[in-house]
């Protein structure tokens, strides 16, 4: 067992210097969200690393101590059937862990689920994220720009992301700003994400989604308030309207590239929510569309709900 | 011939034409063997119509085997892929597919099969009985498990793989982006072998609640009896879900109804709530037998009785009320909110609380005992830090909004397979050497035996522990390939060292098994580990009846206190035993729904509509029969133990 | 095979008894997977998509009629086991008679009903509600079909040996079968059609 420890130290230091000293994505944070959940993994390893080490440290003693051929051949192990407070402390301790661990779970559930901490009195910038093979389709509905495979998004403001997906459930993700939430295509789920500092990021969808999944990822780019705006003028100024042609094209599976247009897809092709307005401040933002609203009709070309 | 275009590989490869020939060569190697050493009607006589619980459980022993042997292929071929960025050997599909038949093979047809070997074989042993309640129904969940695993095995050559992972989530899996026959495969395959399975929880209920010897009450149960009750419970809880959520997913593809679809009212999220629902008790069907393995193992290898019975009991009844508990966890990030996620992240913490009192029960079972170091003590010994930390990184998962960000990650495969390795194969492993003289009068070679400990150890941390790293670090489970700037190469490159290194280890295990054929000494004793319980209180090879005498328990370990205090197990008279018949009915019904399977597969309905009555037929059948078993005489009975007491 | 003959005939040996905890085992199972399919129910019930609602389509007439039928029937096999236990075989028979036939009404009743949802256009394959609403009622009716089948089988098996320790316990299983099938009803007939209609 000497052997297997001395290993595992080994092979995670092994594993620390081939990352390259370089930071792991998810523990290196760039907005506030992350920045909890980041927290929340050290919290958690070093918690349970002390727990792992006594577990650890006891086996090693008693393996050491109670082997066969460190004891006299005519040894009865004595029969003992419990230990009162032994088996208190045993069961103590894990609870008094899993109660703390338990309380900063909660509240982190919903900080991820509010706008990020610091830009509570900012209003959102709402982008309708929406998947289909094997590509991502970003709407601004505020700017009335579209963008394919790659999203600006201004830092100093909070954003708001309205996911869905036109085909199989995907998972929206940007590690670096926080964690993934599922887009699917009967209901519509949101993302409170914010960006402390302009920088590239990654992002992908992490569910599995068929032939082109691996491929399916995105470039983030945070800019200053200022760049932004200036950046969504020069789209105005540049790209394409979005025809519905156009975008009946794109929902086709394959791989394309990055694309930029005027105009959304969200006018002639809604997201399935009950209101179609675009901006979502006006809903409770802490919480999204969570207790299921099973009233919806998914086909688009009509509006009806039945109830 | 366009009839059987439908059974072309939609996209075949080299790989999968080499096997469609050696299946066929096995299969016409199989046959000629037979049919040459004139064996015919050996296999029908002795194992294709029994219902003997041990040579049923043996029958589940090789399969498991045979299947883990497959299902260690498609991991070895992933990792190959994915040991270098940017890698052309297989392309997305055929990656695809592979890590698909992979997770459902490992769960549904390797790991099920290796604990309901040990359940089959050991447990009426245990517990004092002659077989199990229902011998009958016991050869019938056998055969609908291996026709089930079969038809699951032929997709790749016929039709084509699924495609959609083990988890198969609409829409995904539905016609639309799933249009080839794989998902059928996934619907109906496993549904077959999923009601041999509710089947076998039925068995050992009725079983362990009402076949126990005199004097053997329920807290007086071996630990490894007490986990199979449990595990049991379960299964007849939660297998009626996946069924139905099975028949609605094939109705979906194949009777174009509206559960799971984008339109009409379909909703994908029901299929992953129910699938969860089954699903993560089905992960606590498969540890709480280890536990159980585990325990047994323990004890008798540290010459100590077990520390804290009463709260083992305890910890694992509540582990399984608590595991039906927690599914969504498997789906924080669906949407359905803080409120949600937070009751889930809850229950599932919970879960570490009577686990950790397991752990610790172990360890102090280990405290002041006399630990004897041999391969089955060795995997035990070597689960205890291995899944400890798979359960630390359990503990982080469940914290939901960190699970934002692990979810869907290497870091998750990383948890599971640090929990399901070091916890169910282990076992898995440990409960083959243990009962391996048991159940076939010689023991594997320990020398072989430690080699595989330690490198499949070696191996699973090398191949496993670097995925928690990459996970961290943005790496997406099932993709077939990655770019070099991601940086991922180097960490990859060591998990296919690592899973090299475990190829080695399940390699050095046939050997094991061929070399102790060859060379392991035939004349053993019954009770070769100096154990403690009632099945170790056989004879070696155990007798058709098991015992002569039904024996009388007056502890949680008879057999141990019958050795060292000298209390009488076996009392009285030997009478004439009542044994059930063998019978060809449960093979010969499964074989019959493979062909429903096949057909449904493919859409045949004529042959669907005639194999679904000839089924029924057969319950018929079976109602009308008359057939009471037979009697083995005193005579029968004193021959028969002379002859094996004569041996040992 | 020992027989107890303090107990009543279908518990009268240990394997008897085993079959019949056994088939409570059973019955759990059955449980959860009705739990399944009504569950299933309640989060897709108003998910109509393009076709019709409960409301629009149950009726109260037929389904109070199979209300009645079933929960006669499962009197009459309560009559048929009690007939049983005091070893009047031609009773029993009789009374399993009339409970098959009066499952075959019920399935009659159930057929029709569907029939008529389907050319109001309300069939499995038009939205989820249909779809989980026909498996729900269908898998309940194909539990009563297999009923009569089995039944039938195990009334042939009393006339051939007449009322043995095996005949007895088949029997008794299977009334357990069939209360257990009237139970499902009454959750059926509450939480699908009166819970619909309201």
């Amino acid at each position: 067992m000497k052997v297997k420890s001395a290993l595992l130290l080994l092979i995670f230091t092994i594993a620390t210097v081939l990352t390259g000293c370089e930071p792991l994505m998810v523990l290196d944070p760039k907005g506030p969200q992350a920045r909890r959940q980041a927290h929340d993994i050290i919290l958690s390893i070093g918690i349970m690393s002390f727990i792992v080490i006594v577990v650890f440290a006891i086996l090693i003693y008693v393996l050491i101590k109670y082997r066969e051929s460190r004891q006299s051949p005519d040894y009865e192990p004595p029969h003992i059937e419990g230990n009162k407070w032994v088996e208190i402390l045993c069961v103590g301790i894990p609870i008094i862990i899993v109660t703390y661990f338990s309380i900063v779970s909660v509240q982190s559930n919903y900080i991820v689920e509010a706008k990020p901490k610091g830009y509570e009195d900012k209003a959102p910038l709402v982008i309708y994220a929406s998947s289909s093979d094997w590509k991502w389709h970003f709407s601004y509905p505020e700017e009335n720009i579209e963008t394919v495979n790659y999203l600006y998004i201004p830092t100093d403001r909070p954003i708001e992301f309205k996911l869905y997906s036109y085909g199989p459930i995907t998972s929206f993700w940007i590690p670096q700003l926080g964690g993934q939430k599922y887009a699917m295509s009967d209901m519509i789920t949101t993302l409170h994400l914010a960006a402390d500092e302009p920088g590239e990021l990654m992002g992908r969808n992490a569910n599995f989604s068929g032939k082109g999944f691996a491929e399916n990822m995105f470039n983030v780019t945070a800019m200053s308030e200022k760049d932004f705006d200036k950046w969504v003028k020069d789209v105005m100024k540049t790209a394409k309207p979005l025809t519905k042609e156009e975008f009946n094209k794109l929902l086709k599976p394959g791989h394309y590239g990055q694309m930029t247009f005027t105009g959304t897809h969200l006018g002639f092709n809604p997201p399935p929510e009950h209101h179609h307005s675009g901006a979502a401040t006006e809903k409770n933002s802490n919480s999204d569309e969570s207790n299921m609203d099973m009233n919806m009709d998914m086909d688009m070309s009509d509006h009806q709900n039945h109830e | 011939m366009e009839f059987f275009e439908r059974f072309a590989i939609p996209n075949p490869s080299i790989a999968i034409y080499a096997s469609m020939v050696a299946i066929g060569l096995t299969v016409f190697a199989i046959i000629a063997g037979l049919s040459y050493f004139k064996k015919w009607g050996y296999l029908w006589r002795e194992w294709l119509t029994t219902v003997d619980h041990k040579r049923i459980g043996i029958m589940y022993l090789f399969s498991a085997l045979i299947m883990l042997f497959r299902g260690g292929v498609d991991a070895i071929m992933m990792r190959v892929q994915l040991a270098v960025p940017d890698n052309k050997l297989l392309d997305a599909q055929h990656y695809n597919e592979i890590f698909s038949t992979h997770g459902v093979i490992m769960v549904m047809f390797m790991a099920m099969p290796f604990i309901f070997a040990f359940m089959n074989f050991v447990v009426p042993l245990q517990i004092g009985a002659r077989d199990v309640a229902f011998p009958r129904l016991n050869a019938l969940s056998f055969w609908l498990f291996f026709f089930g695993a079969m038809l699951f095995n032929i997709s790749f050559v016929v039709g084509g793989s699924p495609d959609a992972g083990w988890t198969s989530y609409f829409p995904l899996a539905g016609n639309e982006f799933s249009p080839s026959v794989g998902t059928n495969y996934y619907m109906i395959a496993i549904q077959i072998s999923g009601i041999g399975s509710l089947m076998t929880g039925i068995n050992m209920i009725t079983t362990i609640f009402k076949m126990r010897a005199p004097g053997m009450t329920l807290m007086k149960m071996p630990m490894f009896t007490w986990s199979v009750l449990v595990t049991n419970l379960i299964i007849v809880t939660v297998f009626p879900v996946i069924t139905v959520a099975l028949a609605m997913g094939t109705m979906d593809r194949l009777f174009g109804t509206y559960f799971f679809t984008t339109t009409n009212g379909g909703m994908d999220m029901l299929w992953a709530n129910l699938f969860w629902v089954w699903g993560h008790p089905e992960v606590y069907i498969l540890i709480l037998p280890a536990f159980g393995l585990y325990s047994e193992i323990i004890s008798t290898f540290s010459g100590r009785n077990l520390y804290g019975y009463k709260s083992m009991v305890a910890s694992m009844v509540i582990i399984s009320a608590l595991a039906c508990m927690v599914w969504a966890h498997h789906f924080f990030t669906m949407g359905q909110g803080a409120l949600a996620n937070s009751f889930f992240s809850i229950t599932t913490m919970m879960i570490a609380v009577p686990t950790g009192v397991k752990i610790f029960n172990w360890l102090f079972t280990l405290w002041k005992g006399k630990i004897r170091y041999t391969v089955p003590m060795l995997y035990s010994l070597g689960f205890i830090p291995l899944f400890v930390i798979g359960g630390m990184t359990g503990v982080m998962l469940a914290m939901s909004a960190a699970d934002y960000q692990y979810h869907n990650t290497m870091f998750l495969v990383a948890h599971f397979h640090n929990t399901i390795i070091p916890g169910v194969v282990f076992a898995m492993l440990a409960g083959l050497t243990y009962y391996w003289p048991k159940m076939f009068g010689f023991m594997l070679n320990e020398r072989i035996g430690n080699w595989a400990f330690w490198f499949l150890s070696i191996g699973f941390c090398l191949a496993f522990f670097p995925m928690y790293i990459t996970g961290l670090d943005g790496q997406a489970r099932r993709m077939y390939t990655y770019s070099e700037a991601t940086g991922y190469g180097p960490l990859n490159m060591v998990s296919f060292v690592g899973a090299g290194i475990m190829a080695i280890s399940f390699a050095l295990i046939v050997y094991n098994i061929y070399y102790s054929i060859r060379y392991s000494p035939r004349n053993i004793s019954a009770d070769p580990w100096d154990a403690r319980s009632l099945e170790w209180a056989t004879h070696t090879p155990v007798p058709e009846y098991n015992f002569v005498i039904e024996p009388q328990v007056a502890s949680s370990e008879a057999f141990w206190d019958a050795k060292k205090k000298g209390h009488e197990l076996f009392s009285g008279k030997p009478e004439k035993i009542h044994m059930p018949n063998n019978s060809g009915l449960p093979f010969i019904m499964s074989a019959i729904f493979f062909i429903w399977g096949f057909s449904m597969i493919f859409s045949l309905w004529i042959p669907v509509i005639i194999s679904t009555i000839a089924i029924f037929a057969c319950m018929l059948y079976r109602s009308f029969e008359k057939d009471h078993g037979h009697y083995i005489s005193v005579e029968e009975i004193d021959e028969t133990e002379i002859k094996l007491r004569g041996v040992n | 095979m020992k027989v107890d003959h303090s107990l009543p005939l279908e518990y009268s040996t240990k394997q008897n008894g085993r079959n019949i905890f056994g088939f409570w085992v059973f019955l759990a199972a059955e449980i959860m997977l009705f739990a399944t399919l009504f569950t299933s129910y309640f989060t897709l019930e108003h998910r109509v998509g393009h076709g019709s609602s409960g409301a629009e389509i149950f009726e109260m007439t037929p389904v109070v009629i199979e209300t009645l039928i079933l929960l006669t029937s499962s009197f009459t096999v309560g009559l048929a086991v009690h007939a049983m236990r005091i070893g009047n075989k031609k009773a029993m028979a009789a009374f399993f008679v009339i409970t098959l036939f009066l499952g075959l009404g019920f399935l009659g009743f159930e057929i029709d009903e569907f029939m008529t949802y389907i050319h109001e256009g309300a069939s499995l394959q038009t939205s989820a509600f249909t779809a989980i609403l026909m498996t729900t009622l269908g898998t309940h009716g194909a539990h009563v079909t297999f009923g009569l089948f089995w039944g039938t089988a195990i009334l042939m098996q009393i006339k051939k040996n007449g009322l043995t320790t095996e005949t007895a316990n088949k029997s008794f299983i299977f009334s357990l079968y069939w209360h257990f099938l009237d139970v499902v009803w009454i959750f059926i007939f509450s939480f699908i059609y009166l819970k619909g209609m309201m």
